[in-house]
């Protein structure tokens, strides 16, 4: 495993030159896992992207850097602690010195010189990257080829430009390299058919797939890039991406898409779900399937809106007034944020209800590599509900669009239909839909709301979990998190600690029992989430889940946890268990 | 052909006796009938208040959604499904105060929906407040001194705001009212009719008798152009909005129609296995 880093301004292409070596390292056959650490800004401030590459999957970030990049001066300052034994590569333009104690090499390249030589200052963070390949003893030719493909709609000029300074970089770094002393030393790569992507992408390939063709957002920190994709892929089925106004908006737009038969989901984060809280329980009254993304990052109110965070869980869940059925589900990795991104839609059909999917920062911004195969949009199982047909209606006066039925779900019609005409209101209702207060109603209606998504655990695995058969210590938790408790677990079992993972899928309505059995003989269980007030231990708490055997471990400074983190506090805990034995 | 019985249903209205709404209903099943449109096609998505009660009175399919959120509602439903007549019905206060936001962007937007605004100056299913269209000085449980906040004048801010079809009508006059939802809904864009629509219980100043009295019919006007802006933000200034009529129109096409690459079939029918050629396609951006 080796881990690249590259720091500087932001504005400068940080993002792009990070883009550029994870898809070159994708393509010699290596597993990449990406973070960025940026802030609400658009030009200035410090920002980096940090690459890990190995011959194995990677489902976190790592502590330790390994090649560090850094175009600015403050790059080093701020990242020096993280170079035990490892290269600094730095622009010769700012005199770089390495702080006292640190244990590095120090390349100084002639970065912004050879931009300039070049045309244009602009060209620095594509030198470096040539400058980086080099290093890493990437052959050149795949990295311009990448490149070349990369900017292969930018005027003439431009890509030559991109060209030279690349080759420039690779061979100022070539020349360098022939004097270190020893060279960072690349495992052998693990070739298959791999793509490179985040969850957000993977949320906008599950919905493309599942033929969801409205998709009706305001912008918003971190699940911008959502709207973004799919107003690129939207024209090529006929579907189309909304700006609106405000979040109110954005999700009663894609309630009256529902409504009206086409699939239809809208994306935020932490603000705009609370703005949308009021119109999740009219799609929960109305039975009226809806999607909804939240990629959560740290609040409240506007928080940290480019950290990640796991602090909306019970806004998710239980946000808003009143009491109406939602499914809630969270993917644990990118390919299962594609699983669920089509599988909500199904859910939100089948039990006529709105299906939230709960991501966070990391896992929607991060890219990781991910098997082509994974993500087979063409072969995914589509299931529409019951919609009746005219023909299906009956003969009644008038059709009953809420009937009480075994199972809760009642057959719907879509507007267009004939004789299938009712009244969707928020307000209680009977059979037809016309409202009613009489309190039987009320209590049958509520009743049936409630029992018809409890089936859901039929139709999808609630949990899932990796090494349980004979593990002492199981780690447990849901989105970015569960990458982290993998790699957690690496560093156990290295330790020689039997180590499982557990990760919730479904958190609404919470599978209490399911829980309850998979985990009855399991010693000991750590609760991993970044939230400050351990949200998933009170739901297993209300669950009456949570026993001895429990124990919480919280984050909540916007930064990821990291598996060292997650490795000691597990031992330190078993440690001090053993002690009290 | 549909008839008006078949927009009728077997619900006994909570309206009060003698409110202006019954006239909105009746005019809207009048137009409904005149420009043929179909139960089963016609989707009215209406807010919360007395004139969000109207889908219970109504036989098509109807969705009664959020306070103020009837037009991104009903810009989902025309969306998904182009074929159907779809109309957002609201009060003012729904219209001009928690839905103004969506107001302003749906005259932006142009979709070819058509918008009812039932007007009668008060909140009423609240039992008396101010609305966004009381006159200044208008005395309620929440303004008892008379209300200090300048009233919205919603036609102006229309016409200001892009809209392409500006009407407004009377619930007492039927047949004027009739023909304006019918043009409402023949036009191909975003249309708005504000109706003023009587509130019997708790507006003793803006009556029937007072409306008659003030309205001035401009469809019977010969001089006035509905397609000169200027000339209509001048009348609308100067009769402080007390007109009936064709107010506003200019030539339009409609939103969806704008939308690049936009299927305009039902989207309910687009619903199947992605092309497996467009996969590989969007995948190999990702290698």
């Amino acid at each position: 495993m080796l881990s690249w880093k590259i720091g500087g301004d932001q504005g400068e292409g940080i993002d792009s030159t990070g883009d550029i070596l994870i898809h070159t390292a994708n393509r010699l056959g290596y597993y990449i896992y990406g973070y960025k650490s940026f802030s609400s800004r658009i030009k200035g401030g410090h920002t980096n992207y940090k690459m890990i590459m190995a011959n194995r999957p990677i489902s976190a970030t790592t502590q330790k850097t390994d090649i560090l990049v850094a175009l600015t001066p403050q790059t080093i300052t701020l990242n020096s602690q993280e170079i035990n034994g490892g290269i600094i590569v730095a622009d010769q333009a700012y005199s770089p010195s390495l702080p006292q104690g640190t244990d590095a090499m120090l390349v100084s390249l002639a970065l912004s010189q050879m931009a300039k030589e070049i045309g244009s200052p602009v060209m620095r963070n594509m030198i470096a990257a040539g400058a980086s390949a080099a290093l890493l003893g990437f052959p050149l030719e795949v990295i311009a080829q990448y490149v070349e493909k990369r900017f292969q709609f930018k005027a003439p000029s431009i890509i030559e430009a991109n060209r030279r300074a690349l080759h420039a970089g690779y061979q100022a770094m070539l020349q360098e390299t022939a004097r270190l002393p020893w060279l960072p030393s690349l495992e052998s790569p693990h070739p298959g058919e791999r793509v490179v992507m985040t969850g957000n992408d993977a949320t906008c390939l599950g919905a493309l797939a599942a033929g969801c063709r409205i998709m009706s957002g305001y912008p918003i920190t971190p699940a911008t890039d959502i709207m973004e994709s799919l107003t690129k892929y939207f024209p090529m089925v006929g579907g189309a991406v909304l700006q609106m106004e405000d979040e109110l908006a954005s999700i009663t737009c894609a309630i009256g898409a529902g409504f009206a038969g086409a699939r239809a989901m809208t994306a935020t984060s932490g603000p705009g779900l609370s703005l949308m809280q009021e119109a999740i329980g009219l799609a929960s009254m109305t039975e009226t399937p809806v999607v909804i993304v939240d990629t959560q990052r740290a609040g409240p109110s506007t928080g940290m809106p480019t950290k990640s965070e796991q602090s909306d869980l019970l806004a998710l869940i239980y946000g808003g007034h009143g009491e109406g059925p939602r499914i809630v589900i969270a993917p644990s990795s990118v390919e299962e944020t594609f699983e669920d991104a089509y599988e909500a839609f199904n859910l939100a059909e089948h039990f006529q209800a709105p299906v939230i999917i709960a991501t966070d920062l990391s896992l929607a911004l991060w890219q990781q590599s991910v098997e082509r195969k994974a993500i087979d949009g063409p072969h995914i199982p589509i299931d529409r509900g019951e919609v009746y047909s005219s023909s299906e209606i009956g003969e009644s006066a008038s059709f009953q669009r809420y009937a009480f039925t075994a199972d809760g779900i009642s057959p719907r019609t879509l507007p267009g239909t004939a004789a299938g005409q009712f009244l969707a209101t928020g307000v209680e209702h009977g059979v037809e839909g016309k409202v009613s207060e009489d309190p039987l109603n009320r209590s049958r209606m509520m009743d049936k709301r409630f029992k018809k998504i409890g089936g859901i655990h039929d139709l999808r695995p609630p949990i899932r979990h990796e090494g349980l058969r004979d593990a002492e210590v199981a780690l447990l938790g849901i989105g970015s998190v569960t990458g982290i408790n993998k790699e957690a677990r690496i560093l156990l079992e290295q330790s020689g600690l039997k180590t499982a993972v557990v990760w919730l899928r479904t958190l609404s309505p919470f599978p209490s029992s399911q829980c309850q059995d998979l985990l009855a003989k399991t010693r000991h269980i750590v609760v991993v989430e970044q939230n400050a007030t351990g949200q998933i231990s009170q739901l297993l708490k209300m669950a009456n889940v949570f026993d001895s055997r429990y124990h919480s471990l919280t984050k909540y400074d916007g930064v990821p946890f990291f598996a060292e983190d997650v490795a000691r506090f597990t031992q330190n805990l078993l440690t001090q268990l053993e002690v009290k034995h | 052909m549909a008839t008006l019985s078949d927009f009728k249903t077997a619900e006994k209205s909570w309206w009060c006796p003698g409110c202006g709404d019954f006239g909105v209903l009746a005019a809207l099943e009048k137009a409904l009938v005149q420009v043929n449109a179909n139960p089963a096609t016609t989707a009215i998505i209406a807010g919360i208040g007395c004139s969000g009660k109207i889908g219970n009175y109504i036989n098509s399919y109807n969705l009664h959604v959020t306070h103020g959120r009837t037009l991104p509602a009903a810009m989902g439903i025309k969306l998904a499904n182009r074929t159907l007549t779809v109309l957002a019905v609201g009060g003012d206060g729904d219209a001009y105060a928690i839905g103004m936001g969506h107001f302003m962007h749906a005259l932006r937007r142009n979709i070819n929906i058509t918008y009812l605004v039932m007007d009668n100056h008060v909140y009423g299913l609240t039992k008396g407040q101010t609305s966004p269209t009381s006159d200044m000085g208008f005395h309620t449980k929440t303004s008892p001194d008379g209300s200090i906040d300048e009233p919205v004048h919603p036609l102006m801010l229309a016409v200001a705001g892009g809209a392409t079809f500006v009407a407004q009508g009377f619930s007492s006059w039927q047949p004027q009212l009739s023909r304006l939802i019918v043009q409402g809904i023949t036009h191909p864009g975003f249309s708005l009719i504000n109706v003023i629509s009587p509130c019997v219980t708790y507006n003793r100043v803006n009556t029937y008798e007072w409306y008659k009295k003030t309205l001035v019919n401009l469809d019977e006007d010969p001089s006035y152009k509905s397609s000169q802006r200027a000339q209509v933000l001048a009348r609308l200034e100067e009769s402080d909005e007390l007109v009936t009529g064709l107010i506003f129109q200019k030539p339009s096409r409609p939103y969806e129609e704008l939308i690049t690459g936009f299927s305009s079939g039902p989207l309910s029918e687009q619903v199947g296995p992605i092309n497996q050629d467009l996969w590989d396609h969007i995948l190999d951006q990702f290698e």
